[in-house]
């Protein structure tokens, strides 16, 4: 959902209302590039051995690759707000959720990469990426993310912690009946959880109008009793300000918030797809929404940031994600005999 | 001439769609996308959304949507997309498709296709790699459909659409013809009319009398390399395309091993409280007295399918292994190449 840009006038004062300040902001810019980057810089991977005839199971990274190009406002405008004891589930589409929460980027490339040295030593993938140390979980089955973050939102408030959980997903697992059972239990139990949910208009070929009885999934929430936002995906403070809200919320035992946050990907639904149910000029609209640059502009009209200060940080989220692949490319591939081992504690 | 089970499926869906009404197509992308891998493709341009429609992802809802359909008269055609994600609504299926004929005393037949995608091999990892078709012959009331080639695929489709119980047809998706990930059939000639292949008729792909190789999707191709490889090494290998598991031909299994006196069973589900225990266990009771060796599987080990190349190689039956295997069964070493 698009807004008009605040004046220069109000700017400030919305920054300051969703509690954020020119270190976070910049912080974020930077996060947002590194996922960018990361991801331009895997895609360039991706394609090697498959641009003549494309087939998932050519080296280097195999397998499907769901880029996040576009959505890199919601999650880094959600996880600012989240230390490492906070929980997060993700989805498919994970990469920049990963990233956001912090999880080493060197080690995510070797696991899509399916090196011993990725964050699953190559058993997981790109769609089953795990970090303990981040308390970073995720899945590949569509709406598995919710139940299992109103777990850990369980687990935080059994423990009595001011813990949270976040639950990422797209508007499309929402039809599923794991996001309206997941409403009601967090709702009934005011469960420390916050789902958000990433409204890119699309799940998989599907448009959202034949999927869909209500156009925005939040109005779902509400019948449950849980608040919701509304929000701009495409913009980091509009995220993080509703974020702020409901991270709050949840700390201080109020319980669940939902946050829908329209966005963009810019790449098909993964890498490969003829993505012949959407219109190039479609496409373009959106990009003129590109969070990276609208954020960049702001810090500028703000005097925060000049060009050499907002270079130097795109540079140094260039070079960790070129330092994240180059880690990928030369660690060792796992042994065959690893496939055998681990099935159980 | 068709390359792959998938347009061979679609085809067959289009050719009993043109002629009943009543079959619709219900799914996750099977308009734009064709199902992913290609066994509905064609039928939304032909038939329009009123026929083949997108559903929410709602595993759950259009499976038992299934059910209700079949029983006040439409004939669903099901896609789920990735076997894998049975587990959103094996609940529909299990304790009502495949139940409510029987428990309603005979008046509720459940004619359900269910259309699925299978197998590993390209990097998918352990939640879109599965073959999980033993789970469902477990099941009982629910036909179990493996085709290996586009021939079979076409005439086994077509029988499942006239059958009024459910059947679920494993697409294998190495066999599906789509560009996306490799290809291990072939160029097939089918025939452009509908046609018919019954279930319950395994079919024996090549012949030989040193050990039978019994498989099913694209461990039959496999098992034909490893047939065609052990020829080489002078060991000459049948090999039985099982093609319905539900309804399972044990009689050419049993004469197969009676003849040969050996059984090497291949399968790419996983290997335990499965297929191939349950093959071994109906071969032994009809061949026990002609048989020269305890029967050997080569079957995926009871692990998750790993994400790594070098993992997901280790735990797929390839060529090789069944290779080995075949030799260690008819007592020439693996190393005597
Ligand atoms: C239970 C289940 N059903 C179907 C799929 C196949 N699938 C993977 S992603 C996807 C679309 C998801 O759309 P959305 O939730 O909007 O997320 P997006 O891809 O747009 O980020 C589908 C149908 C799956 N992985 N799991
Ligand atoms: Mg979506």
């Amino acid at each position: 959902m698009w807004r008009p840009e605040p004046s220069d006038a109000d700017l400030p004062v919305r920054i300051a209302e969703a509690g954020l300040d020119r270190d976070v902001l910049l912080a974020a810019y930077r996060r947002m590039c590194l996922i960018r980057v990361f991801e331009e810089a895997v895609r360039s991977r991706y394609w090697i051995g498959k641009t003549s005839t494309f087939n998932m199971a050519a080296e280097p990274i195999r397998g499907e690759l769901h880029l996040a190009i576009g959505h890199e406002a919601v999650a880094v405008g959600v996880c600012a707000l989240l230390g490492d004891a906070d929980a997060v589930v993700s989805t498919h589409r994970a990469h920049h959720h990963a990233l956001a929460k912090g999880v080493d980027p060197g080690r995510l490339a070797a696991e899509m990469f399916g090196k011993a040295t990725g964050l699953c030593r190559g058993k997981g993938g790109e769609m089953h990426l795990f970090a303990r140390n981040k308390r970073f979980l995720n899945s590949g089955i569509v709406g598995a993310s919710y139940p299992q973050a109103a777990g850990a939102a369980f687990s935080f408030q059994r423990q009595g912690n001011r813990n949270l959980a976040v639950a990422f997903s797209g508007e499309g697992a929402a039809n599923h009946g794991t996001f309206s059972e997941t409403l009601n239990a967090a709702a009934l139990w005011q469960l420390p959880l916050v789902i958000v949910i990433e409204d890119n208009l699309y799940a998989d070929a599907t448009p959202k109008w034949a999927a869909q009885a209500v156009n925005q999934q939040f109005q779902r929430a509400q019948s449950h009793n849980v608040p919701a936002y509304l929000v701009d995906g495409m913009d980091v403070i509009d995220v993080h300000a509703a974020a702020r809200r409901a991270v709050d919320r949840a700390r201080d035992g109020y319980g669940p918030t939902v946050i829908e946050a329209v966005c963009y990907r810019y790449r098909g639904h993964f890498e490969g797809d003829p993505e012949n149910y959407r219109t190039r000029e479609e496409v373009e609209l959106w990009q003129r929404l590109d969070p990276i640059p609208r954020l960049a502009d702001r810090l500028r009209r703000l005097g925060w940031a000049d060009d050499a200060t907002l270079t130097g940080l795109r540079e140094a989220a260039a070079h960790d994600a070129v330092q994240a692949v180059r880690f990928a490319e030369d660690s060792p591939p796992p042994e065959p005999v690893e496939a055998l081992a681990g099935v159980f504690a | 001439m068709l390359s792959g089970i998938a347009p061979a499926i679609s085809e067959a869906i289009d050719q009993e769609m043109a002629g009943n009404p009543n079959v619709v197509v219900l799914g996750e992308d099977v308009t734009y996308w064709g199902a992913v891998f290609g066994f509905t493709a064609g039928l939304f341009q032909k038939y329009g959304r009123e026929r083949v429609i997108d559903t929410p992802i709602t595993e759950q809802t259009f499976m038992g949507m299934a059910v209700g359909a079949a029983a006040t008269g439409l004939r669903p055609v099901v896609s789920l997309m990735f076997v894998d994600f049975l587990g959103t609504c094996f609940d529909q299926i299990y304790n009502h498709m495949a139940k409510n004929h029987y428990m309603s005393g005979g008046q509720f037949p459940m004619p359900v296709t269910i259309v699925t995608a299978v197998g590993g091999g390209y990097g998918d990892a352990g939640q879109h790699s599965e073959l999980l078709y033993g789970l469902f012959g477990n099941v009982p009331g629910i036909k179990v459909v493996v085709p290996a080639t586009a021939h079979d695929a076409k005439g086994l489709t077509a029988t499942a659409l006239a059958d009024p119980n459910p059947v679920v047809i494993f697409g294998h998706k190495l066999l599906t013809g789509h560009p996306g990930v490799p290809f291990e059939g072939e160029e097939e000639d089918v025939p452009k009319d509908p046609y018919t292949i019954p279930f319950g008729q395994a079919a024996v792909r090549r012949e030989g009398t040193d050990l039978t190789i019994i498989a099913t999707a694209l461990m039959v191709r496999r098992s034909l390399q490893a047939a065609a490889r052990l020829a080489e090494h002078g060991i000459s290998a049948e090999v039985i395309d099982v093609r319905t598991l539900v309804p399972l031909d044990i009689d050419t299994l049993v004469a197969s091993a009676r003849r040969t006196g050996r059984v090497l069973l291949v399968d790419e589900d996983y290997r335990s409280f499965g297929t191939t225990g349950e093959l071994a266990f109906r071969i032994q009771a009809g061949a026990f007295d002609r048989l020269r060796a305890p029967i050997h599987r080569v079957a995926v080990p009871d692990v998750p399918i790993p994400f790594a190349e070098p993992l997901e190689q280790a735990v797929i039956p390839s060529v090789t292994r069944i290779v080995d295997a075949a030799r260690a069964l008819t007592g020439v070493p693996a190393t005597a190449r």
